[in-house]
């Protein structure tokens, strides 16, 4: 395989700590309020196979605020539509004068693949059950909004990890940077074998274990279809593992809540949890823009 | 089989270390081939009288002809991929003198006609093919294709491989058909039914790549019913194809220990690789059996070594560049092997897990050439097939996919450092290949 262009953000795996601080550095200089011309003329393309709000409008306010043109390329009404494959896209794309790439895909490795074809850089918004690097880098940078440093906190993350990219970039970003992971779900969901993913990541069964000491707590969406394939009872779930007002005072008083997004109120956490004074969740959607900013201009080398 | 002209006249193989396991020899030999058999073989310099053509083997060892029982030519029907002379250069190119291919073409080979094809002269084969032929209609798997006609045309066995045969009932028929006719059954063994979007074996690499995993137990559990099955009747030849997983092995060592005449193969990329080395959603690392887990490794290496493989087999499976790079899980599922075959079982099986050659060699020429009943081939005893693969078994080279002779490119081995390189390949006496 071929070495993806410079300035490609393929996962956070292959980034050393010193990398991903660097970034979240230079995100902490970005601001969409005050629009800085780094990428005038440069087009970016936003390659979306799957649907998405907030990425993809977070991607486009953040190359807008750095003067960059932008390109929706949507798989449904386009030449994808047609068959198209993944490669030959690249290569229009490359073709009418896409300077980077953004892509939202639906098989895990997609970036990759389309990142080792091309001479431009590549931006993974989401493959498969892969990785989804910009959300765990604003993952990071709320959390550092909150705590001096990753370095010795407790992270829990509940709820649907098997089939979560936000899960696995999480992990490795997290551990490259010094914070303990607890993955907490039915085995279903949090299988054993996601400890193997990074040091410093444990799987528990038992939320109390997982919020005990918590610094901070994630939630994942968990799907109601999901459980029912998995045949897991939506109750038993509900029960075992809903996040409440009540559960979350096993974590630390500081603790903050977090959930990438979208929620769903009454399954992973009760309503009123995503109201409560700890939850951030519509501040890792507004800190998405600067991140994303900072991801944008390493890309075409500012 | 394609009848290739063999050369009349006669060619002396002078100063090798033949290495014939069907006949007991592993010793310094010299080795007459004329008309296209193999007319004398003993001690250095003891073979009287002239021949046409010397080969001056000092210093390598000459062994039957290779027979891989497992390759996808490609032919009819997809010949961007791989055709009949392109695939059986490869082959020639690797030590192979045979080579069985696979039905699951464009038509799948399930008629007399079809086979007859595969072995016409028109083809232009470089080596033998022996077709195996569809064991269903369309390898549909609902219903048995002609098992006596496709036989008396030239099929050496029956397979639906590409897929398995499911049905308990249709399996059965075919064991029982195929044994009244001496005919061996060739299963792909996988259990779609819990394998379909998982394409790659579940572990520690499936969990980081986000890639769902398969267990080994989709193919042990087939390899245990049909060992069942052939237990049945007792003159059914079950074969298992590509075998992969350790608990496949407790199933055949079970049925072997039982008198159930079943047999089986096993690739070199799964003894040579696991689903730890899968990287960059590379495609080159996909394949269907797809790459073990470490503990399946071992435990065909132990297989390999005691008897219980009769065979290795390459599963050579060409596809086109744009079939392999795309997304993981929609790529095409299968690599090339050919002309890797002989350095990856010298330099993994030999050099590093200490399996003697005579072993390798049995598993290359005696072990399928019993499995597949081919008369004359898999030996260099007196009045055999002159089919010899003379090779050096201690010659480091770099396999460089670009200069493969197969169409495709589609190997995880490029660039490696191989020990055990083909010098030459003959056919019925003549040199088809020189390395
Ligand atoms: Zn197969």
């Amino acid at each position: 395989m071929e070495e993806a262009a410079r300035g490609s953000l393929l996962d956070i795996e292959s980034l050393e700590a010193a990398e991903l601080l660097t970034l979240l550095r230079s995100a902490r200089r970005m601001n969409p309020l005050r629009p800085r011309p780094l990428l005038r003329g440069k087009r970016v393309v936003l390659l979306f196979y799957e649907s998405s709000t907030r990425t993809r409008s977070s991607f486009e306010i953040a190359a807008k605020s750095l003067g960059a043109q932008t390109v929706l390329v949507q798989a449904s009404g386009s030449s994808i539509e047609k068959g198209e494959s993944l490669l030959d896209t690249g290569d229009t794309l490359r073709a009418v004068g896409a300077d980077v790439i953004v892509i939202r895909h639906p098989s895990s490795g997609a970036a990759r693949v389309m990142a080792a074809h091309l001479d431009i850089p590549v931006i993974n918004a989401g493959d498969g059950m892969h990785e989804h690097p910009t959300q765990a880098l604003l993952d990071a940078y709320t959390i550092l909004q909150h705590k001096k440093s990753l370095k010795g906190l407790q992270v829990a993350i509940i709820g649907d990890i098997v089939h979560s990219r936000v899960a696995r970039s999480d992990c490795h970003l997290l551990s490259k940077l010094g914070a303990k992971v607890v993955l907490c779900g039915p085995p279903e969901l949090a299988p054993d074998l996601a400890a193997t993913i990074a040091p410093g990541v444990r799987v528990t069964r038992h939320l109390e274990d997982a919020l005990r000491g918590t610094d901070v707590v994630m939630l994942l969406r968990v799907q109601k279809e999901r459980l029912a394939g998995l045949k897991i009872d939506l109750n038993q779930y509900i029960v075992r593992y809903q996040m409440t007002l009540a559960r979350l005072k096993l974590a630390r008083r500081d603790a903050i809540v977090m959930h990438p997004g979208p929620i769903n109120r009454g399954l992973e956490l009760a309503g009123d949890v995503a109201d409560c004074p700890q939850a951030r969740i519509l501040e890792q959607v507004r800190n998405g823009v600067p991140v994303r900013m900072a991801v944008l201009a390493r890309a075409l080398g500012k | 089989m394609a009848h290739l002209k063999s050369k009349s006249g006669s060619l002396l193989i002078k100063g090798g270390h033949l290495v014939d396991p069907a006949a007991g020899v592993n010793a310094l030999m010299d080795v007459l081939l004329r008309d296209g058999q193999v007319a004398e073989v003993a001690a250095p310099g003891k073979i009287k009288g002239g021949a046409d053509e010397k080969f001056d083997a000092r210093g390598l060892m000459v062994a039957p002809g290779f027979i891989d029982l497992h390759v996808h030519l490609r032919e009819p029907g997809q010949s961007h991929k791989e055709t009949i002379v392109s695939g059986t250069a490869a082959a020639a190119a690797g030590g192979f003198t045979s080579v069985c291919t696979m039905p699951n073409t464009v038509p799948v080979v399930d008629t007399v006609e079809w086979v007859v094809w595969l072995q016409s002269p028109e083809r232009g084969a470089i080596v033998n093919v022996f077709p195996v032929a569809a064991a269903t209609r369309g390898s549909q798997g609902v219903q048995l294709s002609d098992f006596r006609g496709l036989q008396s045309a030239g099929a050496v066995a029956v397979t639906d491989d590409g897929k398995p045969i499911l049905d308990d009932n249709i399996m059965r028929e075919a064991l029982r058909l195929g044994g009244e006719l001496n005919l061996p059954v060739v299963q792909h063994a996988e259990d779609t039914r819990v394998t379909e979007g998982r394409p790659m074996q579940e572990g520690a690499n499936s969990f980081r790549m986000g890639l769902r995993g398969q267990t080994a137990a989709a193919e042990a559990s087939i390899v245990e019913r049909d060992v069942h099955l052939a237990q049945q009747f007792p003159n059914a030849r079950l074969h298992v194809a590509h075998l992969s997983a350790s608990d496949s092995l407790k199933a055949v060592r079970r049925g072997k220990k039982n008198r159930v005449r079943v047999t089986c193969e096993v690739t070199p990329h799964h003894f040579a690789l696991t689903d730890e080395d899968i990287r960059d959603y590379d495609a080159n690392y996909k394949m269907n059996p797809p790459l073990r887990s470490a503990s399946d490794r071992e435990a065909l290496l132990v297989a390999l070594a005691d008897g219980t493989v009769d065979a290795i087999a390459t599963d050579h499976a060409p596809h086109a560049l744009h079939e392999k790079e795309m997304e993981f899980e929609r790529a095409a599922s299968g690599i090339t092997g050919l002309e890797t075959a002989l350095g990856l079982a010298i330099t993994r099986l030999h050099k590093q897990h200490g399996i003697p050659i005579a072993r390798i060699l049995e598993l290359f020429t005696a072990g399928p050439a019993r499995v597949f009943n081919l008369q004359g081939r898999g030996t260099l005893a007196r009045g055999s097939v002159a089919d010899v693969t003379i090779f050096d078994p201690k010659k480091k080279w770099t396999f460089e996919a670009a200069k493969s002779l197969s169409l495709s490119k589609n190997t995880p081995f490029d660039g490696w450092v191989l020990t055990g390189k083909v010098m030459a390949t003959i056919l019925g006496g003549r040199v088809v290949w020189r390395g």
